[in-house]
């Protein structure tokens, strides 16, 4: 969904990347003031030349110490009967023109080391970090104040000082990025054209770490500008009579309570200076990073955001514990909207269980996340369509009650142990905590129960793994953990996200086992999420089978593997060999699914069938009934004999 | 535990070794004489002749730095020619008073940016996550020796309640409240910019956390949102923030430097500015050593505390 920006070599896709980040800085309010401070500023210091100011180091002792606004001097005169203002712009072009020679001087000499460290790799890298890292070793003042005790004051040993200190930035950022993309298919290319190190460098590798350099540059110069201000306070950047805004302020600084505004007006410019070039440097980084560009880094609200053009639901005649009626969940990003979820309808009764099989990208987790909310947002939305948990509809809920649904009446067993338990906190505690989100238990009997969960799912000597962390237990014993804190509360509902992908095919059948036993005991009912038709045919009672964002096929677990209606259901079982029946040829399903934001408005599956027919493509499909209690939305169901399968 | 602290202290060796190292010879490769820098140019070629033989000057450039590092190991730091006394006593001396500064102001900045970072991720895009986004904008920009002097205008000379300068009062102080009156200010400006750095990280981190699966895992547990922020989003991004606020621990030591010398604060910072004005060049090794050395060390203790913390790499 949030598709990286690829950054691939062919200048076409990079002047495109190039405008969008443009029109991104253009739209951001924060990096335009900044950039109208640093316009205002920068033209200033480059007319002080020719504006008509008195010169800057004239002294003149007669007039020592004037206040501002009085006899004719804008910013009154200094110590030494200076003009201030003269002095001021003369400083500020000279803290502008040092600030940016450092970022200059440190971008290159940090570039070239960051790039041939990526690009050369072995020794070159090894020798040039280990030095980079023995700078890092430095507090940053404190070895540009080293520097500039070894080079003497002075304001170009300051912007050398300055300098040095920055280049480990751009060192190990160009690193980084280098090493991205030395090993892409385009070097190769063009190392195997002939071109030689240096080439390859500047012509392909170069114009693609470009916007780090950039970035790093932006992020850096306002320290660089602060830096060198600093040396030349404490004294050891510019000496007099010249003076820069640090100088200024360090020299005015003795007569802070005769005369505040010598040193204060200085130190004023130098943050404006500043804060206008974060802005931009913000801006720049925002506009060019496209992690943030996609908007990734949003925070997902607790509660999916719902936006149902009509909530209005009859919570009447209920069909089961759970009714999902037309849900429909689409995500927005970068102006476009993905269909997710279609106008998914079914019901499940209690003990029952409900197989959701499909691809991955069909939509089954999003219709589970969808059920009690829990589709992030940004960027996902529910647009249509309500969840009846025992007639009453849990979307309309607000998050408070939503959050007592949560893991009580309803709970949830994802895919992935490995990313779905909290790292850093014991399977004990884990388990123990889904007890008392929901039931008033104190600490130490909370535990005891979870131990008591854990000793059900089967973990063995649970009192003691109890206090281990989910890196410490195998694939197969953290999802016991997550099954534990599912049934925790006893659900009425049960929600399983393909809870046996990521196990061995041993470990599955043992879950498969452990969930169905559990089932029975609490008789929940139990949507249960899978690609895979064998641990379907296990473990449920019905299937419904999800393509594009749509059940296209709905009906009894034998029916439906056995006299598949759905053309896709039917290649779909293909796919899997079964065991025993000897080889089966293997078919993969040509052609790809349909993407999200361009689904078409008849049968999604018709590019991909084989008995595709115009009319298929004309206007949306709805179910058709092959036998009783079981749906395909197929104009052409095929058979109940499977005549038509052998094409 | 050990095992790991062990191995880390090993690695410090040659860090430690490319320090000195980089010292020495930044040092050494100062261009001019440094045995006429100190005798000035009336010397006679008798006298610096002798001084250089005393300074070791006359060896190659290697066996200089290994008598030096031996030296320093045996802490002979030398003899401070503008203080004349053993640079060790001095830089001690001044070391402990930068400490008080820099860990005051790095408590401060910790809990600042953490707590700042926080409010902010959990209020993304809200009005108070804009305001203290701001704020944070104008932290890491403000000149901290700029900064000082605005707080010492409005707090010391005009409303007379903290002192300006110093750590003690020259009568009648001494004691710790005087010493914690004395630090305010000083603490306050160190801790501005360090607590910006740490609450925009804070900030992405929390953000970062925020999106992980477990966290979707928590609130399908029906966990309730405070509990959803603080224990389960929260631990995870102090496992990334340590590291950072052992880097903010060298930004704070090297930042003392200038407000050491707006506060006139008897610190290290200070002692090293008027040594390079002085080319008391052996004061400078010894204080920047020091410095450089105890920045090392906090970085280790980040490294520790970062362990403490995870459990996936404490084994």
């Amino acid at each position: 969904m949030n598709g990286r920006l690829s950054r691939l070599p062919g200048s076409a896709p990079r002047r495109a990347a190039a405008k969008a980040a443009l029109s991104v800085l253009a739209r951001n309010r924060p990096a335009a003031v900044g950039a109208i401070i640093l316009a205002l500023i920068v033209v200033i210091a480059l007319l002080t030349p020719v504006l008509p100011l008195l010169p800057p180091d004239a002294i003149d002792p007669a007039n020592r110490l004037i206040p501002p606004l009085n006899a004719g001097r804008t910013l009154g005169t200094d110590q030494l009967g200076r003009d201030m203002l003269a002095r001021l712009l003369w400083g500020a072009r000279l803290s502008l023109a040092v600030g940016l020679a450092a970022t200059f001087v440190a971008a290159l000499a940090g570039s070239s080391i960051g790039v041939c460290a990526g690009y050369f790799g072995r020794w070159i890298d090894a020798l040039l970090m280990r030095a980079i890292d023995m700078l890092m070793a430095f507090p940053y003042v404190l070895l540009a104040l080293t520097i500039v005790a070894a080079l003497g004051p002075g304001l170009f040993n300051a912007m050398i000082a300055v300098a040095v200190v920055n280049i480990p930035f751009f060192a190990r950022n160009l690193r980084g990025s280098t090493l991205g993309i030395v090993h892409r298919e385009f070097i190769d290319a063009a190392r195997l054209s002939g071109k030689g190190d240096f080439s390859i460098l500047v012509s392909e590798v170069l114009p693609n770490v470009a916007p780090v350099i950039v970035i790093t540059m932006s992020t850096t110069v306002g320290w660089m500008i602060l830096e060198t201000a600093g040396l030349s306070f404490l004294g050891l950047g510019s000496q007099p009579p010249q003076a820069d805004l640090g100088s200024m302020l360090g020299e005015g600084r003795k007569l802070l309570l005769n005369a505040p505004f010598v040193s204060t007006i200085p130190g004023a410019v130098i943050f404006l200076l500043v804060i206008g070039v974060n802005l931009v440097g913000d801006g720049i980084r925002d506009a060019l990073d496209p992690r943030l560009r996609s908007g990734a880094i949003a925070r997902p609200s607790p509660v999916t955001a719902i936006s149902r053009g009509r909530a209005a639901v009859d919570a009447g005649h209920s069909q089961g514990v759970l009714q999902v009626r037309t849900l429909s969940t689409e995500f927005q990003t970068a102006g476009e909207t993905y269909k997710a979820v279609n106008s998914v309808s079914f019901a499940i009764r209690n003990g029952e269980c409900l197989g959701l099989v499909g691809e991955s990208g069909s939509g089954k987790s999003v219709t589970a996340l969808s059920l009690l909310a829990l589709v992030q947002s940004p960027p996902g939305t529910i647009t249509e369509g309500a969840v009846l948990l025992d007639g009453e509809d849990v979307l309309s809920k607000s998050a408070a009650a939503l959050r007592f649904i949560r893991g009580g009446r309803a709970s949830y067993v994802f895919q992935d142990p490995q990313s779905t338990l909290h790292p850093l906190l014991t399977i004990g505690e884990q388990v123990a905590e889904a007890l008392r989100a929901h039931q008033p238990v104190s600490r130490v009997k909370a535990w005891d129960k979870a131990v008591r969960l854990l000793d059900l799912v089967r973990i063995p000597n649970a009192k003691r793994r109890a206090h281990a962390f989910p890196h410490e237990l195998s694939g197969g014993m953290r999802q016991r953990v997550g099954i534990a804190m599912a049934l925790a509360n006893h659900p009425e509902v049960l929600i399983a996200d393909e809870p046996t992908t990521a196990l061995d095919v041993t470990v599955q059948a043992q879950v498969l086992k452990l969930m169905n036993e559990l089932r029975m005991r609490d008789s929940a009912a139990v949507l249960f999420i899978t690609h895979d038709f064998g641990v379907a045919s296990d473990i449920c009672d019905r299937i419904a089978v999800m393509y594009a964002g749509q059940i296209v096929e709905m009906g009894a677990a034998e029916d439906v593997l056995e006299r598949p209606a759905h053309p896709y259901t039917r290649r779909l079982i293909d796919c899997v060999p079964a065991l025993g029946s000897g080889i089966r040829s293997f078919r993969a399903i040509g052609g790809a699914p349909p993407a999200a934001n361009r689904l078409p408005s008849g049968c999604a599956f018709a590019d991909r069938c084989d008995f595709a027919v115009a009319e298929c493509r004309a206007r949306p499909v709805g179910f058709v009934a092959v036998a009783s209690n079981h749906l395909a939305r197929c104009l052409h169901p095929l058979e109940a004999r499977g005549e038509r399968t052998s094409a | 535990m050990l095992s790991f602290i062990a191995r880390r202290l090993l690695a410090l060796i040659p860090i430690l070794i490319g320090l000195s190292l980089i010292v020495f010879l930044i040092m050494a490769l100062i261009p001019g004489d440094p045995a006429l820098a100190i005798l000035g140019s009336y010397a006679t070629p008798e006298s610096l002749t002798r001084l250089r033989a005393e300074m070791g000057l006359d060896h190659s450039l290697p066996v200089q730095y290994l008598i030096w590092l031996d030296n320093i190991l045996h802490g002979d730091f030398g003899r401070s020619y503008s203080l004349n006394r053993p640079v060790l006593d001095e830089v001690v001396e001044r070391f402990r008073a930068t400490l008080i500064l820099s860990a005051t102001a790095f408590a401060l900045c910790s809990i600042w940016g953490v707590l700042a970072g926080v409010v902010c991720a959990v209020r993304q895009n809200g009005w108070v996550d804009r305001m203290v986004t701001a704020l944070v904008l104008i932290g890491i920009s403000i000149p901290s020796f700029w900064l000082g002097l605005l707080l010492i205008l409005l707090f010391a000379v005009r409303l007379h309640w903290l002192p300006a300068s110093g750590m003690f009062a020259i009568y009648g102080g001494g004691d710790l409240l005087d010493l914690a009156r004395h630090l305010v200010l000083p603490a306050t400006t160190l801790s501005v910019v360090a607590a910006g750095v740490i609450a925009r990280l804070t900030r992405a981190s929390m953000l970062e956390v925020l999106r992980q699966d477990f966290i979707r895992t928590a609130r399908a547990k029906g966990v309730a949102e405070a509990s959803v922020i603080f224990r389960h989003a929260f631990k995870a991004a102090l496992v990334n923030i340590t590291p950072v606020l052992g880097v903010q621990a060298g930004f704070v030591l090297g930042g003392a430097v200038y407000v050491e010398t707006i506060f006139q604060w008897p610190g290290i910072g200070r002692m090293l500015v008027t040594a390079i004005s002085t080319r008391d060049i052996l004061l400078v090794q010894g204080g920047v050593l020091v410095v450089a050395a105890s920045y090392v060390l906090f970085n280790l203790i980040a490294d520790v505390v970062q362990h403490l913390l995870d459990p996936r790499v404490r084994t």
